[in-house]
C-alpha cells in the first residue's frame, strides 16, 4: 500500500482524492435531491419514501458510513490543500485583479465548501437526528417526517439559512462538477465547453431544487396564519 | 605574429571529414570521466555541445549569464533550419547547400569547413526529431519543409516562427539529461570575465557570479566558448539586451585572433526606431517582402501621410534600380538602398524609415489573402507600433543582427590558443562574408553535436593537458586583474551613463560601419571610437557596489569590450579594400552599383592579433578555391 | 505613432536582498506611448543613475517576447493587462493619462525575490532536469522520416513546447501552482511517439519535482491559462494528471 500512500500525498494525489470525492457527492446529492422532491408530492408520498428507506436501515447505515468517510476524505483534503497552498503563496498582489482571470466560483471553493460545511452540521443535527433519534418520528402510529420538515422550512431563520447554504452550493458545484473532469484528465476541446454547461446546468438544478422547498413551505406558511 | 594554420585535412572536399574522423585520436571511454571541460554560453551551440560531451562521459561545466540556460538567445530564431535531405525530391544534396552557402557568403569561407557543414546538416535533423522537437509535418506523417532565401529547393524545416526556440529546447532537454546524470553541471548568473592561461594553454576561467559579485575561478583541460555574436556593439539590434562580445574580447585579449570583424549582418525588414528611449530592434520576417512594395517619397523631407503623396511622386527604388529582382534583392542590397534614400531625407517624414506597403497585394488576393500569409506579422507590427499596417503602410528600416565574423579557428574549430574552441556565432568560420537564412541554427547544431565532440577528443589525447588546480598563480593573477577592472569601473563617476555612451558608440557604428561604409568615414569612425573609449573611461558614471547584483557594472564591463571592438571592426572595415556580403565600401561599386569583390587581393581571412587596446596586427590566412567557382553576384 | 506623451504615477516594488524587506516606491514619470513598459523602466534606471542612485532591478533578454526572461506583475495582472503578451511586449499606449500603475515581482514561495522586480525561477530547471527530456543519445538516430508523427500530434506537441518558462502560470495563481508550466513539458513529449517509452516515469519524476519545490496544486481556476503570454492551454494540466494517475495505479508501479 506504499505506492497508495505516496501517490495521496503527490499534489495530483490529494486532487485525485478530491475529484473522486467530489464527484461521489455529486452523484449522492441527485439522490437526496429526488427524495426531497417528494415533498411536493404531499405528506404520504414523503412519509412512505422516509419510511421505506427505514425498512432497510442497515443498508441505509452503510450507505451512511460510506458517505461520511467521503465526506470526512474531501473535507480534510480540502483543507490540507488550502493550507499548502496558502504556505505556497502567503502575499498577494497590491491590486487585486483576479477576476480579470479567474472565475469567482473557481477561487471561493474553501468558502463556499465552508458554508455548505457548517450548513451540513445543522442540517445533520436537525432533520437527520430528528428522524433517526429523537423518538419524535411516530406519534400514534403516523410517521411525522413531512411534519418535522415542513416545520423547521416554516421557520424564516431556518429557512433563510438554508437557502443561502444552497446558493453557496450552487457556486461550489458550479466549479466542482467541470473540476473533477478536469483532475481526471478528462478535458478535451470539443467536449468539455458542454461539460461546463452542464456543470452550471446542474447546479442550478440542484441548488434550485433543495431551495424550493424551504422557500415554497415558507411562502405557504405564510398563507396559513 | 601567430601561426594561423587551418589543420584542414587531406584529401577531396567529400573525403575529409571522414578521413579526420578516422585518423583522429580518440579517448578511451574510460578515461573521458577523467576530463574537465568548460563550456561558457549555453546557447544552440553550447547546450549541444554539453550535451553531447556529457553523453561520452566527459564532466562538463556550463556556465550562462541568464537565470536558466533555456534563455540564450538563440530562443528568438524565427525561421527554420536548413539540411540537405532531399525530402521535397527537388536535387538537392549535400554539395548543393555547401555551394549555396559558400555562394552566399560571397566567396570568403573556408571551403573545408562548409562543406562539413552541409555534410552534417542532415545528422542534425536526424537528432532533433530523435529527442522531441516538434517540427512541423504533412499530413502523412512527414517531415514538412519551407524554401527560404538564397536557395532554389526547399530544405528549410522549421516549427511554426519558433524554430530556434524549438531547437534550443531541444538541446537544452539533452543537456538537462546529463545534469540528472551527473555529467553535466550549469552554472547560471555566472558572467565569463576572463580566460585562464597555463602554459599557453587554455586551463580555466573567472567568472563572476552575478547575484553577489563574487570572482569565482574553476579550471578544466579545455575551455568551449559558445557566447554568440556581437551585434549589440551597435546598441540598437535585434540581439537581445544581455548579448555581448566579453567573452570572444577578452579571449582575443589574451591572444586569440579575431577574424574578419566588420562581415556584420543588416537585416532589411525591422521596425524602424520610434524614439530616444529605444532599446531594441525587433526582425520582421523577410517574408513580406514578397507581397509588400517598398517606396518613399521622391521628395526630401516629406512630412505628407502615404495616402496624400500620390503615386507618381512616390520612388519605388528597389524596383526602379534593380528591375529584375525588384523588392527581393538580397538582404545586404536592401539594408544599403534603405539607407542611402534615407541618407537623402527621403525616408518616412524625412526621418529614418521607408515604406512597405501591400496595398497592391491588397487589390491582388484581397485583405484575407494577405492575412491569411501574414497575419501573425500583421498583429506583431500593430501590437508593438500601435499602428494598423492594413490601413497604413507598414514602415520598416533595416538592423544589424547577425555577426559573421568572430574568433579565428581552425578546421578542429579551435581558436589559436590550445585548448581554446569557439562554436556558433562566436566564431567566424562557415558564413564568410554573408550568411544564408536559416544557417545560423544549423552551424550552431553542428558545431555543438557533431564536430566539437570529435575534435576536442582528439586534442585532448595529442596535448594531454594536465589537470590543474585553481591555487597556482596563472589563476591569481587573472582573478586579480579582473578584480583591478571592476574596480577601477566602479571608481567611474563622471556625467554620462554607461547607457548613453553606448548608444553614441552605436549611432557612429550604424552611420559609418554599417551598411555602407566608405575610406573617409572608417577613418573618422576610427577615431571617434577612440576619443569616445577616452571619454567612457572618464565621464562614465556608476553606481551600486561590486559584492551586489549590479545591473549597471555589468553593462559596463560589456560597453568597455564594445568600446574597444567597435575600433577594431572599423580598422577591418577599412583594410579590406573591396566589397564583399556584409561589408560594402562605396569606393568598390560596379558602375551598375554592385558590390565589387576583390579576389585576387582579397580572397582572404584576416585574423586580428591584439598588441594592445587600438593597436592590432594583421594576419591573413589565404583561401583556396578548389571545388567552385568564384562568381559575382548580380541581381540586376 | 505620434501621440502626446503620458503622465504616470509608477509604484515600483523595491527591495534590496532576498531577507531585506520590501516597500513601493513612488516615480512620476512622463513616458511616449509608444515606448514599451520596459523601455519605460530603463529610462528611469538611466535617471536614477544619473543622479548616482541604485537603479530598478529587473529582468528582460530578447525583448521580443520569446525567452521568458521578463515578466513582473503590473496592476495585480502578471505581465499586464493585455491577452498573450510578455511584459516587454506591453507598451505605454495602453495606459491612460494619469494613471496610477503598480508594478510587483511574482509572489510565490518557490519563487523568492532575489531584487526588486527580479525573482529566482531555478525551481524551473530542477524540474525539468527531473525528467523533461527525451533519452536520446547523439548520434544514434534513425533518419528522420523514418519516424512518422502525425500532423496532428506534431501541432499539439509544439502548443504545449511554446511555453517560454516565464513564471506567469505560477504567478498568476492563487495557490502558486506550477501545473500548467509541469503539464505542458510533461505533454510536449507525451503527445508524441518518440516520447511514449518512458510516459510514465517522465511523468512521475517530474510531478515529484515540482512537489519538492513547495509549488501549490492545482484548484482549477484557470488564470495560468489566462495570463500565459503564450496562451499555453489547461488541457496540458488535464493530460497530466492523467499520465500521473494511470502511471500511479500500473502494475508495475503496484508491485515496485
Amino acid at each position: 500500500m506504499g505506492w497508495l500512500m505516496k501517490f495521496v500525498n503527490s499534489s495530483i494525489g490529494k486532487k485525485f482524492v478530491m475529484a473522486l470525492t467530489g464527484s461521489l457527492l455529486i452523484m449522492f446529492l441527485c439522490v437526496h435531491l429526488i427524495g426531497n422532491l417528494t415533498l411536493y408530492f404531499g405528506e404520504e408520498a414523503f412519509n412512505s419514501y422516509v419510511s421505506t428507506l427505514d425498512i432497510v436501515k442497515p443498508i441505509v447505515r452503510v450507505v451512511e458510513f460510506i458517505l461520511a468517510l467521503i465526506f470526512i476524505f474531501h473535507i480534510y483534503f480540502g483543507v490540507v490543500l488550502w493550507f499548502n497552498n496558502k504556505k505556497a503563496k502567503p502575499v498577494r498582489y497590491k491590486i487585486n485583479a483576479s477576476s480579470d482571470s479567474s472565475t469567482l466560483s473557481s477561487r471561493w471553493m474553501i468558502w463556499t465548501g465552508g458554508f455548505v460545511l457548517i450548513f451540513l452540521v445543522m442540517h445533520l443535527s436537525t432533520f437527520w437526528y430528528a428522524f433517526n433519534f429523537s423518538g419524535e418520528v411516530e406519534i400514534d402510529g403516523v410517521h411525522q417526517y413531512y411534519i418535522i420538515v415542513t416545520d423547521w422550512f416554516k421557520d424564516p431563520v431556518y429557512a433563510s439559512v438554508y437557502v443561502l447554504a444552497m446558493i453557496f452550493l450552487g457556486f461550489h458545484l458550479n466549479h466542482g462538477f467541470q473540476s473533477f473532469f478536469q483532475t481526471f484528465g478528462w478535458n478535451h476541446k470539443k467536449y468539455m465547453p458542454l461539460i461546463k454547461k452542464l456543470g452550471t446546468l446542474y447546479a442550478i438544478i440542484v441548488s434550485l431544487g433543495f431551495a424550493s422547498l424551504p422557500i415554497y413551505f415558507f411562502i405557504s406558511s405564510l398563507g396559513d396564519k | 605574429m601567430i601561426k594561423l594554420e587551418s589543420k584542414v585535412p587531406e584529401g577531396k572536399l567529400a573525403d575529409k571529414w571522414m578521413n579526420y574522423k578516422f585518423k583522429m585520436k580518440v579517448v578511451n571511454p574510460a578515461n573521458k570521466r577523467k576530463y574537465d571541460i568548460i563550456v561558457i554560453g549555453s546557447g544552440l551551440a553550447g547546450a549541444s555541445a554539453a550535451a553531447t560531451m556529457g553523453e561520452l562521459g566527459y564532466k562538463v561545466k556550463v556556465f550562462t549569464f541568464h537565470d536558466s540556460s533555456r534563455r540564450a538567445h538563440s530562443i528568438a530564431a524565427q525561421g527554420g533550419i536548413n539540411a540537405a535531405k532531399n525530402y521535397q525530391n527537388d536535387a538537392d544534396s549535400v554539395f548543393r547547400l555547401f555551394y549555396d552557402t559558400i555562394k552566399g557568403g560571397d566567396f570568403r569561407s573556408r571551403e573545408a569547413n562548409t562543406y562539413r557543414l552541409a555534410e552534417v546538416s542532415n545528422n542534425i535533423i536526424d537528432q532533433c526529431v530523435a529527442q522531441g522537437v516538434p517540427f512541423a509535418r504533412e499530413y502523412g506523417g512527414t517531415l514538412a519543409n519551407r524554401s527560404f532565401g538564397g536557395a532554389q529547393v526547399s530544405r528549410t524545416f522549421y516549427a511554426r516562427g519558433e524554430t530556434g526556440q524549438q531547437l534550443l529546447l531541444g538541446a537544452y532537454s539533452s543537456m538537462n539529461r546529463q545534469v540528472k546524470l551527473g555529467n553535466v553541471e550549469i552554472f547560471p548568473r555566472r558572467e565569463f570575465l576572463d580566460i585562464v592561461l597555463v602554459n599557453d594553454h587554455a586551463q580555466g576561467v573567472i567568472v563572476r557570479n552575478l547575484l553577489n559579485g563574487n570572482i569565482e575561478k574553476y579550471s578544466a583541460q579545455a575551455v568551449i566558448l559558445a557566447t554568440g555574436g556581437y551585434s549589440n556593439v551597435y546598441f540598437l539590434s535585434t540581439n537581445a539586451m544581455n548579448s555581448n562580445t566579453t567573452a570572444i574580447w577578452r579571449a582575443h585579449k589574451q591572444g586569440a585572433a579575431f577574424a574578419n570583424p566588420c562581415y556584420t549582418q543588416i537585416h532589411p525588414t525591422c521596425l524602424p526606431v520610434h524614439g530616444e528611449g529605444q532599446s531594441k530592434l525587433v526582425l520582421m520576417s523577410e517574408s513580406l517582402r514578397n507581397d509588400g512594395r517598398i517606396w518613399v517619397s521622391k521628395k526630401a523631407g516629406d512630412t505628407r501621410s502615404p495616402d496624400k503623396i500620390t503615386e507618381d511622386e512616390r520612388d519605388y527604388y528597389l524596383e526602379r534600380k534593380y528591375p529584375a529582382f525588384g523588392n527581393l534583392v538580397p538582404r545586404d542590397v536592401a539594408s544599403r538602398n534603405a539607407k542611402y534614400v534615407c541618407d537623402e531625407g527621403r525616408g518616412v517624414g524625412g526621418g529614418r524609415a521607408v515604406y512597405l506597403d501591400f496595398s497592391d497585394a491588397f487589390h491582388r488576393i484581397g485583405k484575407d489573402g494577405v492575412k491569411d500569409k501574414y497575419g501573425n506579422l500583421f498583429d506583431m507590427y500593430k501590437n508593438i507600433t500601435g499602428v494598423d499596417p492594413y490601413e497604413i503602410p507598414m514602415q520598416i528600416y533595416p538592423a544589424p543582427h547577425y555577426t559573421m565574423g568572430g574568433l579565428w579557428v581552425d578546421y578542429n574549430l579551435m581558436s589559436n590558443i590550445p585548448g581554446l574552441f569557439v562554436l556558433g556565432e562566436a566564431n567566424f568560420s562557415d558564413h564568410g562574408a554573408n550568411r544564408l537564412g536559416a544557417s545560423a541554427l544549423m552551424q550552431g547544431l553542428s558545431d555543438g553535436y557533431f564536430i566539437i565532440p570529435y575534435t576536442i577528443g582528439n586534442y585532448l589525447v595529442t596535448e594531454n593537458p594536465e589537470k590543474v588546480g585553481t591555487d597556482g598563480s596563472e589563476f591569481k593573477e587573472a582573478e586579480r586583474a579582473v578584480e583591478d577592472n571592476i574596480q577601477k569601473l566602479l571608481s567611474l563617476n563622471g556625467k554620462q551613463t554607461v547607457d548613453e555612451i553606448h548608444k553614441r558608440l552605436g549611432n557612429i557604428l550604424i552611420d559609418k560601419v554599417g551598411m555602407s561604409r566608405s575610406e573617409k568615414g572608417l577613418v573618422e569612425a576610427i577615431q571617434q571610437i577612440k576619443e569616445l573609449r577616452n571619454e567612457f573611461w572618464k565621464d562614465a558614471k556608476l553606481v551600486g557596489r561590486a559584492d551586489d547584483l549590479n545591473l549597471t557594472l555589468e553593462r559596463a564591463g560589456r560597453v568597455a569590450d564594445f568600446l574597444e571592438l567597435g575600433e577594431l571592426m572599423a580598422v577591418d572595415a577599412l583594410h579590406r579594400n573591396e566589397s564583399c556580403g556584409g561589408h560594402f565600401r562605396e569606393e568598390y561599386e560596379t558602375p551598375e552599383g554592385e558590390a565589387m569583390r576583390r579576389d585576387d587581393e582579397f580572397a582572404y581571412v584576416a585574423a586580428w592579433e591584439f598588441e594592445d587596446v587600438g593597436k592590432w596586427q594583421l594576419n591573413k590566412e589565404p583561401l583556396v578555391f578548389e571545388n567552385v567557382e568564384l562568381a559575382a553576384r548580380s541581381y540586376k | 505613432m505620434n501621440n502626446e506623451n503620458l503622465n504616470l504615477a509608477l509604484h515600483i516594488w523595491r527591495q534590496e536582498s532576498r531577507e531585506a524587506k520590501g516597500k513601493f516606491e513612488e516615480f512620476i514619470v512622463t513616458v511616449s506611448p509608444d515606448a514599451s513598459i520596459l523601455e519605460m523602466l530603463d529610462e528611469i534606471n538611466n535617471r536614477l543613475e544619473k543622479e548616482g542612485k541604485i537603479p530598478i532591478a529587473f529582468e528582460s533578454d530578447c525583448r521580443e517576447g520569446i525567452c521568458g526572461a521578463c515578466g513582473f506583475v503590473v496592476n495585480g495582472r502578471q505581465h499586464g493587462p493585455l491577452p498573450k503578451t510578455a511584459t516587454c511586449q506591453l507598451h505605454m499606449r495602453n495606459f491612460k493619462d494619469g494613471e496610477t500603475i503598480y508594478l510587483e515581482p511574482m509572489r510565490a514561495t518557490p519563487f523568492p525575490i532575489i531584487k526588486d522586480l527580479i525573482v529566482d525561477r531555478s525551481a524551473f530547471d530542477k524540474i525539468q532536469q527531473s525528467g523533461a527530456f527525451i533519452s536520446f543519445n547523439t548520434g544514434s538516430a534513425p533518419d528522420a522520416n523514418a519516424i512518422l508523427v502525425p500532423k496532428e500530434a506534431a501541432d499539439a506537441s509544439l502548443d504545449a513546447a511554446e511555453c517560454i518558462g516565464c513564471g506567469a502560470c505560477v504567478a498568476a495563481c492563487i495557490n502558486a501552482s506550477a501545473m500548467l508550466f509541469v503539464g505542458a513539458k510533461v505533454s510536449q513529449f507525451a503527445l508524441l511517439p518518440q516520447g511514449q517509452l518512458e510516459k510514465y516515469e517522465r511523468v512521475q519524476e517530474m510531478v515529484a519535482a515540482m512537489d519538492e519545490a513547495g509549488f501549490g496544486s492545482c484548484t482549477n481556476t484557470y488564470a495560468c491559462e489566462a495570463e500565459c503570454p503564450k496562451g499555453i492551454s489547461v488541457i496540458n494540466i488535464a493530460m497530466m494528471n492523467r499520465d500521473f494517475i494511470v502511471s500511479k495505479f500500473r502494475s508495475k508501479e503496484v508491485e515496485s
